[in-house]
């Protein structure tokens, strides 16, 4: 379990370039840290909506999120970007709720609201006062039944997602090299097809295809309702039996996805453009999740990407950064928490003198020594002690907590998965470790290079 | 756009809309003024929620005091003062930071130089003893120095194909030229290559004072406990730092155009003109403005005009800029470059309807009803409430402010709306950045894409 945010969640709204645009403010936010135990409260309803409060008493505001159990990966072949498509249309309206209202009444009372899409899940939120919290229930579960979409709306919010895919993706050769390392880490199964989906795909969408989708998963059996803040169970228990209750129970939901086929080879993604000025080498792995695979390794691949990349004494940041000086910095990121496969991911930018190749023999060797010699046990007991210690701040958060329930329950994870991470991460041994880096470093790879479209030196930087 | 959906959409509707006031109880969040022995003060948010402790704390004197040449030194000096400190070097101070969960990082805006210091309460004293050898001996070891120029190097090498970096590069150069808010706060290649260790040790003898110190607290401390701590923390620093005068300026370049031109499928669009200080009696009709403008989310009436009615952005904002020596409003969004120059021309028909038509009661209405009722939203943690704090210590907005605030934005009426849009909005001084391959849009004024001072 953890509860960073994935890099590949993309949501209805983003505050752009503003964002970067004003310089007044220098953003400073924490590194990722691990889940500690939230002491949740859960129930169920009858018609199946999966409960979960996280009380907070900090200050009278509560995040109120729904969680479906759908996402990119759940689409039908050929209507890739449905999934992000029905989470904006969610928006346009409903028998009660007229178009583009539904934010509009939230900011009215106060609140921020957004949603977002993954592979795996499609979420709402909002954050109001406590006494709101009645008011966005009952909105929230009124558009779980009583969609309704205009023909021009559907249309316009089209061109909407094509333009945010044109921001996110094809603006940016970054972004495009990242999507076609995916899809070449994933050949047969979907989690390899874009969430926001492929430009032509998405221009062929329409209302009946969103409706269609909405009606198969948006049901209360398949949805994880989370509420964090200024409330409790019992506080909350009448107000869900209210708005959420009288939903009837949907058909069952199989969420079985195409396999990804053993494939041996490994694979090399060269991007060069022009508007690429400086080089960066990614490699993935296939690795076990939580849900699926060997799931006994996924707390060892959590300590291993914290020994090999978790700060300014990780073993990666010392050879590649600090030793060769090859690179920039590397980043390592383990996935785990998917319904179906995971991945293990080593990204780095190599330094102003260093070459892609002399970046990725570093990587190489320290790679090849790791499954060689292994990892040792100071380091073993040294990343548990300070991942357990970091665990605190996943806490002093309104919305983080409800993030990591909503990600696990849609998952394949329990509540008591995420309460035990503490002691399941204490548990975990040197050979463990070393067994899950054979495990994962062993299997075929996904390398992926992104270079400008002329030596470096010719541009005029 | 909004067909109706029925009758009965209407009736529910209605329903929903009744709003009744927000009661947020701004007394939720109690801030504390605490003076050290030593004479230290901060304003402290004591909060037991959860044991975590969180400092903020800023000097005068951002990148807008660097030395004429030496763009980036604020930046590259904020970075190396938490890599390593007195009797460590990088390797042992990060591992002591590591070990015991502490995050110590340090900033440079424009205007301030300033630090966050977040640690477990149980580690607390580890934490000030490590924050106070980096404020007071940084080590700036060759090796470090020449580790972070490099990375800010390779950032500026990744900034030249990023369209809001190439954006924000040549706004500023434009709109500010001659003055030390028209540089890249990180730099060029070539004032990176200038800063050394002495300008960085004197940085830090004229900005890191007493003097100019503002500091805000949340988390799991009591003001009893906080005052000796501020004094351990902020011990040895000098009573004054030396200070440098920076002009005030006004923005330059209004009317122009300036496309910088980039292989893309899509164009960004950067504009903005002068607007009012913090500090303006004006200051809250012009966020409310804003607001109704293009400040509020999916609520704004750019976003209304360009991505709900035409679909042609995925987002499109704008937001006031105060800074110490000048002040700005901005408006910022992408969209297909065949569709540039309309949607440009949109952006600046709100502009214009704005200032001639001003807002509704019913706009002005919705946006205090945000304005007020979100603020406590914003305390979600104490890392993020000590910033809010310090902030509004940074704008001198008094210790009764969160009490005040509410009365501030309620009380502003229609009419003063409207007279802040005629005195701010100006479609004629917008000073607008096109990066793309924009149709339509003739640039006025060109800016090669390495013009960048140092």
């Amino acid at each position: 379990m953890r509860v960073t945010t994935p890099h590949f969640v993309i949501g209805h709204a983003t505050a752009i370039a503003v964002a970067v645009l004003a310089f007044v403010l220098v953003a400073t936010g924490p590194r990722p840290a691990p889940a500690g135990v939230f002491n949740p409260e859960t129930f169920t309803l009858d018609n199946g909506l999966r409960v979960v409060v996280v009380t907070n008493r900090r200050v009278p505001v509560v995040t109120h999120m729904v969680w479906y159990g759908v996402g990119a990966a759940d689409e039908p072949y050929g209507k890739s970007g449905i999934a992000h498509f029905l989470e904006h249309l969610m928006f346009k309206g409903t028998d009660e709720i007229e178009p583009g209202e539904f934010s509009r009444i939230v900011a009215r009372n106060g609140g921020s609201d957004n949603a977002f899409t993954s592979q795996d899940f499609t979420a709402y939120f909002q954050n109001v006062a406590r006494d709101r919290l009645d008011l966005v229930m009952r909105m929230e579960a009124d558009r779980m039944t009583d969609l309704r979409l205009a023909e021009e709306d559907v249309v316009t919010e089209r061109d909407v997602i094509l333009e945010e895919r044109r921001q996110r993706t094809d603006n940016r050769p970054r972004g495009l090299w990242s999507e076609a390392v995916g899809a070449a880490l994933f050949v047969n199964h979907p989690y390899g097809t874009p969430v926001i989906g492929w430009a032509d795909e998405i221009s062929a969408l329409d209302r009946a295809d969103a409706l269609a989708f909405y009606r198969r998963f948006y049901v209360p059996n398949n949805a994880v309702l989370v509420v964090s803040g200024d409330i409790d169970a019992a506080e909350l228990r009448p107000l869900a039996e209210t708005y959420y209750g009288s939903i009837p129970r949907g058909p069952e939901i199989v969420r079985r996805r195409p396999p990804e086929p053993p494939i041996r080879a490994d694979r090399r993604v060269v991007l060069e453009d022009a508007e690429v000025f400086q080089p960066s080498l990614q490699r993935r792995f296939i690795a076990p999740s939580a849900n699926q695979g060997d799931s006994a390794h996924v707390y060892a691949l959590d300590v291993l990407a914290d020994i090999l990349g978790g700060g300014a004494t990780s073993r990666l940041h010392r050879t590649l950064v600090l030793e060769d000086r090859v690179a920039r910095g590397v980043s390592v990121y383990y996935q785990g928490t998917s319904l179906d496969y995971g991945s293990f991911s080593i990204a780095a930018s190599p330094s102003s003198t260093a070459t892609v190749e002399a970046l990725e023999a570093s990587l190489d060797r320290e790679l090849a020594r790791l499954i060689d010699a292994g990892v040792t046990v100071v380091e073993v007991a040294t990343s548990i002690r300070r991942m357990l210690a970091a665990a605190a701040y996943a806490r002093d958060s309104l919305m983080r907590p409800a993030y990591v329930f909503g990600m696990a329950l849609t998952t394949g994870q329990s509540v008591e998965d995420v309460e035990a991470w503490p002691d399941r991460l204490a548990a975990v041994t040197v050979e463990q470790v070393n067994a899950a880096a054979r495990h994962v470093f062993t299997r075929s790879s996904v390398t992926g290079v992104l270079l400008p479209a002329q030596p470096v030196s010719a541009q005029g930087s | 756009m909004t067909q109706g959906i029925g009758r009965s959409g209407r009736c529910g509707a209605a329903a929903l809309l009744l709003v009744l006031s927000i009661a947020l109880p701004s007394q939720a969040i109690q801030i504390e003024r605490v003076i050290s022995p030593g004479g230290i003060e901060a304003w402290l948010v004591p909060d037991h929620t959860v044991p975590v402790i969180s400092v903020s704390f800023s000097f005068a004197g951002g990148s807008a005091w660097d030395p004429e040449g030496m763009a980036g030194l604020a930046e590259l000096t904020a970075v190396l003062l938490a890599e390593a400190a007195g009797p460590y070097d990088h390797q042992a101070f990060q591992a002591h930071l590591e070990d015991k969960a502490i995050r110590l990082q340090f900033h440079a805006s424009v205007d301030r130089f300033g630090g966050r210091l977040s640690t477990l309460t149980d580690n607390q004293d580890e934490a000030y003893r490590l924050a106070n050898l980096a404020l007071t001996q940084p080590r700036f070891d060759a090796v470090d120095v020449e580790r972070v120029r490099d990375a800010a190097l390779v950032d500026l090498r990744r900034d030249l194909g990023t369209p809001s970096a190439l954006a924000r590069r040549a706004f500023y150069a434009a709109v500010f030229p001659g003055h030390a808010y028209g540089r890249d706060p990180s730099g060029t290649p070539d004032s990176l290559a200038q800063v050394n260790v002495d300008a960085m040790r004197r940085l830090v003898v004229e900005r890191i004072g007493l003097d100019t110190l503002l500091v805000a607290v949340s988390g799991d401390i009591t003001p009893g406990k906080l005052g000796p701590v501020l004094d351990r923390l902020f011990a040895g620093l000098p009573a004054r730092a030396q200070g440098l005068a920076v002009p005030d300026v006004t923005p330059a370049h209004g009317g122009e155009t300036i496309v910088v031109p980039r292989e893309s499928a899509q164009s960004l669009i950067v504009a903005g003109q002068a607007a009012i200080p913090r500090d303006d009696s004006d200051w809250f009709a012009a966020r409310i403005m804003n607001y109704i403008l293009g400040g509020g989310s999916f609520s704004s009436r750019l976003v209304q005009e360009i991505r709900e009615e035409r679909g042609l952005t995925y987002g499109v904002s704008s937001f006031l800029a105060p800074l110490e020596h000048a002040s700005l409003i901005l408006v910022s969004g992408s969209t297909v470059n065949a569709r540039a120059a309309e949607t440009l021309a949109l952006i600046k028909a709100e502009w214009r309807r704005m200032a001639l038509e001003g807002v509704t009661g019913a706009e002005v209405a919705d946006a205090q009803r945000y304005l007020t009722g979100s603020f406590p939203l914003q305390f979600s943690s104490t890392g993020r409430t000590a910033d809010l704090v310090l902030q509004m210590r940074r704008f001198d907005l008094g210790l009764d402010y969160l009490d005040r605030r509410r009365t501030l934005i309620e009380s502003v009426t229609v009419d003063q709306v409207n007279a802040v849009a005629r005195r701010i909005l100006d479609v004629d001084a917008l000073t607008v950045v096109v990066v793309g391959e924009p149709e339509g849009v003739e640039a006025t004024m060109t800016v090669p894409r390495s013009d960048t001072r140092g």
